[in-house]
C-alpha cells in the first residue's frame, strides 16, 4: 500500500487532474503526448496512490538540472527511481517502459505529493530532467527506455534478481499496447513464465492505437489476452479506466506465473473534444478548435 | 609452445568462486563457449536464457542492477550485430556491470559471414562506457576476466577457446590498457591483436634475422586506447608503422592507431594489415588469414612496403620459426 491509499474519488481526482495537466502542456506547448495522458490518468493514479509500495519520496521535490549522461566518473548523478523511496527490499518497484507517458509520470509524482508542482514548469525545458522522453535521471524512471522493448527484459532481469535473493518486493512494468508488435517483449515473456516469475506484472494500457494509427488497422496484436495465455502467464483483462478494478487486479496473487494487466482503455477518455481527433499519437491542438479546447480545460 | 586448453572455462570459473554475485548467462552457445564445467559445478548461477539475445542482453542489464554481475557467453558476432541496441541502452548508457564474452572472434570460425564479427571493435568502439578486450593467447585469455571484473563497467571480450597457444610469460599478467612488448627496435612499429599477434611473431623472428629493428607491441585493450607505452612506440619508428588484426581495416586496431597518430601530429606512414573492407566466407582459419591476407607473409609485404625494399623471405623461413614454451601456471 501506499503511505496512506488513497480513495476512489480522490484517486479518480488526481486522474483528472492528470488529464487537465496535460491539455495545459498541449494548449502551450505546441502539443503533447495527451492521448496517452487520457488513456492511462486512472491507471497511473491507482498504482501511485493506492496499489504499489512505495516508500518516502528521497528525491529532490523540484526539477533538476541534466545531470549529466551515466559515465565511470558520474555514477552518483540523482536517479528517476528515488521519487518512490529508499530501495528497502519490500517495496515495489515500476519500470516504465512507455517511457513517453513521461508527462503522466511527472503528473502523477505531482498528485502524488512526491514532487512540488513547480516542477512541471520545467517539462521539456532544454538543459532540465524532466525530458519529454524519460531517462534514467527523469523523476519515476528506472531506466532509459525510449527504444521499446528492453525494458520488460529488464524489469524481468531485476524480478529474477529478486528472487535469487529472496526479496519480496514486487516488480512492475507498464507498457502501451503497440510495443507488444516487438519481437524481444515475447522473448521475455517467453522467459519469464519459463522461470515463474510470480514477482513480476505487466500492467498494459491497450489504448489500441500507435503512432500510424489503430493497431487493429496497423499489425493487429489481438487477442491478446489468448497470446499470453498460451506464454504461460496469468492474465486479466479489464477496463482501465476502473480504478477499483485495476487495484483488484494488481493485488490479485498468480503464484508460480507471471501476470498480466490488460487494461482497455480510451486514449479520449475525459476528454470528448478528442474523440474525433484519435487516433493520435502526439496531439497538437488545431488553430480552429484551440477556443473549444481551452473552454473545455477551464471548466475541467 | 605450448598449447592450453579450456582456458577461459578454468577462469571463469575461479572467478565465481571468489564472486558469488557472477552469473553466467547462455543463449544456448553455453559448450561452444567453454561453459559447460561452469554449469555443472555452479547450477544455479547458470542460466540458460534460451535462443533469445535480445531479451538476455537487457535482462542481464535488470541483473546488474541488482548487483550480479552477469557475464553473456555466446559468440562474438551475437554480443553485437544482433543486440547493438540492447547492449547500447541497457548495458552501455547505464554503464553497467554486464561482460560479453565474444567466442569466435573474426574469422577464427569456419560458420561463415554470419558467424564471423569483422566489424565488431570498428562498431563497438564508437559505444560510451564500454571497454574492449581482444584476447591473443592462453595468457591473455587467463587475465581477462578479472580484468573485466575489475573494470566494473560494461565490457566486450573477443575471447579465444579451445587449444589456445600460449606466447606470453604467465607470471606477467596482462594488465588494462597497457600493451605487452614482445621485441623492441626502432625502424618499425608493429601493433598486433587477437590471432595475429601468433602470426606477427612468426614473422619478426625472421624480420629480426634479416636485421630489420621492430618494436612489437601486443594489444589487448582496445578501448580505451590511450596507452603511453603505444604513444612512445610510435614515435620512435623510424619508417613507420604497421598494424595486424583480426579485423576489417576499418575501425579496428589500425583505425585506433591512425587516430593516436594523427591525434599526436606523428607525420608517419601507417600500413593496416586484415580484412580490406570485406566480407569473409566459411572455411579454416588458416586458409582465411592467407586469402584475406592476414598471415605473416603479408605482414612482411606490408613492412617491405614500409622499408622500400625486399627482404627475400620466403614461406619456407616463417615455416620455421619455434616459439619458447612455457610451462602452465
Amino acid at each position: 500500500m501506499a503511505e496512506e491509499a488513497k480513495s476512489t474519488e480522490e484517486i479518480q481526482a488526481a486522474a483528472n487532474d492528470i488529464r487537465k495537466r496535460i491539455l495545459r502542456f498541449a494548449l502551450d506547448r505546441n502539443g503533447c503526448y495527451l492521448t496517452q495522458a487520457c488513456s492511462s490518468a486512472e491507471i497511473v493514479s491507482t498504482l501511485f496512490l493506492r496499489s504499489l509500495k512505495f516508500n518516502p519520496s528521497i528525491g529532490d521535490r523540484h526539477a533538476q538540472p541534466f545531470p549529466g549522461v551515466p559515465s565511470r566518473d558520474n555514477m552518483d548523478y540523482p536517479k528517476g527511481w528515488y521519487y518512490y523511496g529508499e530501495l528497502t527490499p519490500d517495496r515495489d518497484r515500476l519500470f516504465v517502459s512507455c517511457c513517453h507517458y513521461a508527462a503522466v509520470i511527472y503528473c502523477a509524482l505531482v498528485e502524488a505529493g512526491r514532487m512540488d508542482e513547480d516542477a512541471l514548469d520545467k517539462f521539456n525545458v532544454d538543459g532540465w530532467n524532466m525530458e519529454m522522453i524519460g531517462a534514467e535521471h527523469s523523476p519515476g524512471f528506472e531506466n532509459t527506455a525510449g527504444s521499446l522493448g528492453q525494458t520488460v527484459s529488464i524489469a524481468a532481469g531485476v524480478a529474477h534478481a529478486y528472487k535469487m535473493e529472496g526479496k519480496p518486493g514486487r516488480i512492475f512494468c507498464m507498457l502501451s499496447d503497440g510495443e507488444l508488435q516487438e519481437g524481444q517483449d515475447w522473448e521475455c515473456f517467453d522467459l519469464a513464465s519459463y522461470l515463474k516469475l510470480d514477482n513480476f506484472t505487466v500492467i498494459a494500457d491497450i489504448n489500441h492505437q500507435q503512432l500510424e494509427g489503430w493497431t487493429k488497422d496497423c499489425v493487429d496484436i489481438e487477442p491478446l489476452d489468448k497470446r499470453f495465455e498460451a506464454f504461460g502467464w496469468k492474465v486479466l483483462r479489464i477496463n482501465g479506466h476502473d480504478i477499483d478494478a485495476i487495484d483488484r487486479a494488481v493485488q490479485t496473487p498468480h503464484p508460480m506465473q507471471p501476470m498480466v494487466i490488460l487494461c482497455d482503455t480510451n486514449p479520449a477518455q475525459g476528454i470528448p473534444l478528442l474523440e474525433d481527433m484519435v487516433p493520435k499519437h502526439f496531439v497538437r491542438i488545431p488553430a480552429d478548435k484551440k477556443d473549444a479546447f481551452e473552454a473545455f480545460y477551464a471548466q475541467m | 609452445m605450448k598449447i592450453e586448453t579450456n582456458t577461459h572455462s578454468k577462469s571463469i570459473i575461479k572467478l565465481a568462486e571468489e564472486h558469488p554475485e557472477v552469473l553466467v548467462l547462455s543463449a544456448d552457445l553455453g559448450s561452444s563457449c567453454e561453459i559447460k564445467e561452469f554449469s555443472q559445478k555452479f547450477p544455479d548461477r547458470y542460466f540458460h536464457m534460451g535462443i533469445a539475445e535480445q531479451n538476455m542482453v537487457s535482462w542481464a542489464g535488470g541483473l546488474a542492477r541488482e548487483g550480479f554481475r552477469p557475464f553473456i557467453h555466446t559468440f562474438a558476432v551475437f554480443c553485437y550485430r544482433r543486440v547493438l541496441d540492447q547492449l547500447e541502452m541497457s548495458v552501455a548508457y547505464p554503464n553497467l556491470p554486464v561482460v560479453f564474452c565474444g567466442f569466435v572472434p573474426g574469422i577464427t570460425t569456419p560458420g561463415g559471414v554470419t558467424h564471423q564479427s569483422t566489424n565488431d571493435i570498428g562498431v563497438l568502439r564508437t559505444v560510451p562506457n564500454l571497454a574492449i578486450f581482444d584476447v591473443g593467447d592462453a595468457t591473455d585469455a587467463e587475465n581477462v576476466l578479472q580484468m573485466a571484473y575489475d573494470y566494473d563497467g560494461p565490457v566486450y571480450i573477443r575471447q579465444l577457446r579451445k587449444n589456445v597457444p600460449r606466447l606470453f610469460d604467465p607470471s606477467e599478467p596482462t594488465q588494462f590498457n597497457h600493451a605487452r612488448v614482445l621485441s623492441e627496435g626502432t625502424d618499425i612499429c608493429l601493433l598486433s591483436s587477437s590471432i595475429c599477434t601468433e602470426e606477427a611473431m612468426r614473422a619478426t623472428a625472421v624480420l629480426a634475422e634479416k636485421g630489420v629493428s621492430i618494436e612489437h607491441l601486443h594489444v589487448t585493450t582496445l578501448k580505451p586506447f590511450d596507452d603511453p607505452t603505444v604513444l612512445e612506440a610510435i614515435k620512435k619508428a623510424k619508417y613507420g608503422v604497421v598494424t595486424i588484426e583480426n579485423h576489417t581495416t576499418i575501425g579496428g586496431l589500425g583505425s585506433a592507431a591512425a587516430d593516436m597518430m594523427a591525434e599526436h601530429g606523428i607525420g608517419k606512414r601507417l600500413v593496416k594489415v586484415g580484412l580490406q573492407d570485406t566480407y569473409a566466407h566459411g572455411a579454416s582459419q588458416m586458409y582465411l588469414t592467407k586469402k584475406y591476407g592476414m598471415d605473416a607473409m603479408h605482414l612482411v609485404a606490408a613492412i617491405e612496403d614500409l622499408l622500400g625494399k625486399s627482404l627475400n623471405i620466403s614461406e619456407d623461413d616463417i615455416a620455421e620459426v619455434r616459439f619458447v614454451d612455457f610451462t602452465e601456471v
